[in-house]
C-alpha cells in the first residue's frame, strides 16, 4: 500500500509527515507532492482507513490524502480528489475514473490526440481497447492507459538523505565552564554517533568549531587513526583538549560536525599478537600528550636524507609491519640533541688528540675517521661534516663532528 | 611465586643471538627487567635488541625517552621496526617519564615497554620513590607486557623480576690509521633474578655499523 500527500506548496511539512510513518519516501518528484510506503503500518494502525485518519491527524494542515495499491494511483487520487480517499485493491480503475486527463501527465502531442478523440476523463481513455491504443498511440498510449486504469505497478524511487553529520547547538545563555559545555556536546555526539550506526558508518574526524562572546572562534580537530564509533572515547578527548587549550571566552554557539568513513574490519586471529585497543591507546596518547607536548610523541620515520639526525614523528599506525624479518645487532648511538660543542685539539696528521668540554677534558686513546658527509648545498641549510669515532681517557666511546661550515667541534652522541 | 612465573610461557624469543636466551632464561613478560650500566657499556644495544625482537614479532612497543637521545637511525638499523614504535620524548623530566610508563602499561596492547634513564644522573633517578616502581609492578602484573628499564645504576630494587647488569670489557679497533674502524665492543652481562641467587655471566659482542 502507498500513500500520497497533496498540499500545493507545503512540501517541508509533507517531507516531515511521510518521515514520521515511514523511511521509505519517493525522491521529489514535485514541490506538492510526497509519496510514501505504508506497507506494515496495517500492524500498528489498523485498517487503510485508520492508516489515513492517523496521517490526516498528524499532518495538521488542509491536505488531500489517498492510500492506494501502487504510487501512481495514490498520485492521481492525491492530486484530483479532495480529503481522504481509499483505493482498495481491484477498485483502481472506478475510483480514479471521474479525474480530469490533464492530471495524467505524459507529452503534448498525447494530450492533443486525446483531446481530438473527445477524452476528457480517466475512465474516457480506460474504457478504450487496448490493442487499438497501441496501435495508434504505441507504447506510451499504452503505459499511459495503464495509468488512467490505475494499474501501473512500479517500484518507489527511494529519497536518500545526503551524509551530512553535522549539528549546530545554541545555548540560552553563554557557557564559560568546561563541565557544562561537555555535557552539552555529550548529548549531540551521542546523537549523531547513532546516525552513523544507523548508516553503518564511523568517523576519523570531528571538528568541533566554538563560537566564542567577543573573540575569534576556537577551532577543535580530533582526527583517529582508525575509524571510531564511541561517543564516551570523543567525550574524553575533547575533555583532554579543553583542558590543554582552554576556549579564552564564553560559548556562544557550537558547530559539531562529523567525517563519515567505512567502519573498521578486522579479521581475529588465535595467533596474532596483541595489539593496544585504539580508542584507549588514543585516550593514552592524548593523555601523554597533555603531558609531554603533542610533538614529543609519534612513531618515529626516517627522512631520504644523508643530513644526521633527520626524521619526524608521525602517527603510531595500528597495522602490524608484515615483511622480512631481518635482524642485525648493532652497537647504537646515543645522540646528545643539541650536539655538544667541544673544542679539540688535533695531532700534525688531524686526528683528534684530545677534547675539551667546559665540564671534563678527555684524552683520545684511538679514533677511527675522517668520514665527510655533506649536502642540501643546493638548499638553503648546507651541511658539511667530519665525523670520528673517538674512544676517549674514561673509556667512554664518542662520535664527535668537525663542522666545517661554523668551523666548530661538537659531541654528536655516545656509542651504548 | 616470582612475578616472571606468573606467566612462565610468555618470553621474548629471538632468532639470532640464542645464546643470551639460553644464558639468561628469557626476558620475564609481566615484570620489570631492569639493565644497569655506565655509558658505553652496551645497555641501549641491548634495549634495541629487545626492541627489535619484539616488534619483528609484530607487537607495538614504546620507547620512553627520557633525555631525547633515542637515534632513529641506529634503531632502523639495528632491526627496529620504526612504524611500530611509539617514542615518547620526556625532555629530560623523570617524573614526566614514570607517569608516562604507568599510562602505557594501564592502556595495555604493548609487546615492549621501555623507560631509558640512560643519561640520566643515578642522583636524579634515586629520586623516584620507591612507591612508584611498585605501582609499576603491579600495574604490569597481570599483563603481557614486557617493561624494561634502563639506568646507570639499579633502582628498582625488589621491583624488579630480572635485574641485568653490563660492563664492558674492550672496545674492538680494526686496523691502522688511517683505515682504522671500530669494530665493536665486547661486554660482560651479570645477571641476577629476583628471589634467586644465582647469578650469570655472559659475555656479549655488539658489532658497530659499518660507515660509508
Amino acid at each position: 500500500m502507498f500513500a500520497c500527500l497533496h498540499a500545493p506548496g507545503n512540501l517541508p511539512l509533507l517531507l516531515e509527515c511521510a518521515a514520521y510513518f515511514s523511511p521509505l519516501i519517493e525522491e521529489e518528484t514535485s514541490r506538492d507532492d510526497v509519496v510514501f510506503d505504508v506497507h506494515g503500518l496495517n500492524l500498528i494502525h489498523g485498517t487503510p482507513e485508520k492508516i489515513a485518519a492517523e496521517i490526516h491527524r498528524r499532518i495538521g494542515i488542509p491536505a488531500n490524502i489517498a492510500l492506494a495499491p501502487n504510487p501512481d494511483a495514490a498520485l492521481h487520487a492525491a492530486r484530483g480528489i479532495p480529503g481522504i480517499t481509499v483505493i482498495l485493491p481491484g477498485s483502481e480503475a472506478t475510483t480514479l475514473a471521474p479525474l480530469s486527463l490533464r492530471l495524467l501527465g505524459g507529452s503534448p502531442e498525447l494530450a492533443r490526440t486525446l483531446d481530438l478523440w473527445g477524452l476528457r476523463t480517466f475512465g474516457d481513455f480506460a474504457a478504450l481497447p487496448p490493442v487499438g491504443v497501441a496501435a495508434r498511440l504505441g507504447d506510451e498510449g499504452i503505459r499511459m492507459q495503464q495509468l488512467a486504469r490505475g494499474e501501473a505497478n512500479r517500484q518507489l524511487r527511494h529519497r536518500t538523505d545526503p551524509l551530512e553529520f553535522r549539528e549546530t547547538i545554541e545555548p540560552d545563555t553563554p557557557i564559560d565552564l568546561i563541565e557544562p559545555l561537555l555535557l552539552l556536546i555529550s548529548v549531540t555526539l551521542h546523537r549523531l554517533c547513532d546516525r552513523l550506526r544507523s548508516n553503518s558508518l564511523a568517523t576519523n574526524e570531528i571538528s568541533i568549531v566554538l563560537i566564542l562572546e567577543r573573540a575569534p572562534e576556537h577551532p577543535i580537530t580530533l582526527r583517529f587513526p582508525v575509524p571510531m564509533l564511541d561517543p564516551m572515547v570523543f567525550l574524553k578527548l575533547l575533555h583532554l583538549d579543553l583542558n590543554n587549550r582552554p576556549a579564552p571566552a564564553p560559548v556562544e554557539k557550537i558547530h559539531i560536525e562529523m567525517i563519515p568513513v567505512q567502519t573498521r574490519k578486522l579479521q581475529h586471529g588465535l595467533f596474532l599478537p596483541a595489539a593496544p585497543e585504539p580508542e584507549k591507546l588514543e585516550v593514552t596518547l592524548a593523555r601523554i600528550r597533555n603531558l609531554v607536548g603533542p610533538a614529543n610523541v609519534g612513531a618515529p620515520e626516517l627522512l631520504d636524507t644523508h643530513r644526521p639526525d633527520s626524521f619526524r614523528t608521525t602517527a603510531l599506525r595500528m597495522t602490524p609491519w608484515q615483511g622480512i624479518k631481518q635482524y642485525s645487532p648493532q652497537l647504537v648511538l646515543r645522540r646528545f640533541r643539541p650536539p655538544r660543542p667541544v673544542r679539540v685539539w688535533c695531532t700534525d696528521t688531524g686526528q683528534p688528540r684530545k677534547i675539551i668540554s667546559p665540564i671534563k677534558e678527555w684524552r683520545v686513546v684511538a679514533c677511527a675517521g675522517p668520514w665527510r658527509t655533506s649536502g642540501d648545498w643546493w638548499k638553503g641549510e648546507p651541511w658539511h661534516l667530519d665525523e670520528w669515532d673517538v674512544e676517549v681517557s674514561d673509556n667512554s666511546l664518542f662520535r664527535i663532528h668537525q663542522d666545517h661550515r661554523q668551523s666548530r667541534w661538537c659531541v654528536e652522541g655516545s656509542y651504548d | 611465586m616470582t612475578l616472571s612465573a606468573v606467566v612462565p610461557a610468555a618470553r621474548l624469543t629471538r632468532p639470532e643471538p640464542e645464546v643470551i636466551e639460553s644464558a639468561l632464561g628469557g626476558i620475564p613478560r609481566g615484570a620489570l627487567t631492569e639493565i644497569a650500566g655506565l655509558p658505553s657499556t652496551g645497555r641501549t644495544a641491548f634495549l634495541y635488541s629487545l626492541l627489535a625482537t619484539a616488534s619483528s614479532g609484530e607487537e607495538f612497543c614504546a620507547l620512553i625517552d627520557t633525555e631525547n637521545a633515542f637515534d632513529p637511525v641506529s634503531a632502523a638499523a639495528s632491526g627496529i621496526r620504526l612504524s611500530q614504535l611509539l617514542w615518547v620524548r620526556c625532555n629530560g623530566n623523570v617524573e614526566h617519564a614514570i607517569k608516562v610508563a604507568d599510562l602505557l602499561v594501564q592502556a595495555g596492547g604493548f609487546g615492549l615497554v621501555a623507560i631509558d634513564f640512560g643519561d640520566t644522573p643515578p642522583k636524579v633517578v634515586q629520586r623516584i620513590p620507591l612507591a612508584a616502581w611498585f605501582r609499576l609492578r603491579q600495574a604490569i602484573g597481570n599483563t603481557k607486557t614486557v617493561l624494561v628499564c634502563v639506568a646507570q645504576r639499579i633502582h628498582a630494587r625488589s621491583c624488579s623480576a630480572l635485574k641485568i647488569e653490563l660492563t664492558r670489557d674492550r672496545i674492538l679497533w680494526r686496523g691502522r690509521f688511517p683505515a682504522r674502524l671500530l669494530e665493536g665492543t665486547r661486554i660482560t652481562a651479570n645477571c641476577e633474578r629476583s628471589h634467586r641467587t644465582q647469578q650469570t655471566r655472559l659475555t656479549i659482542q655488539a658489532v658497530s655499523e659499518p660507515r660509508q
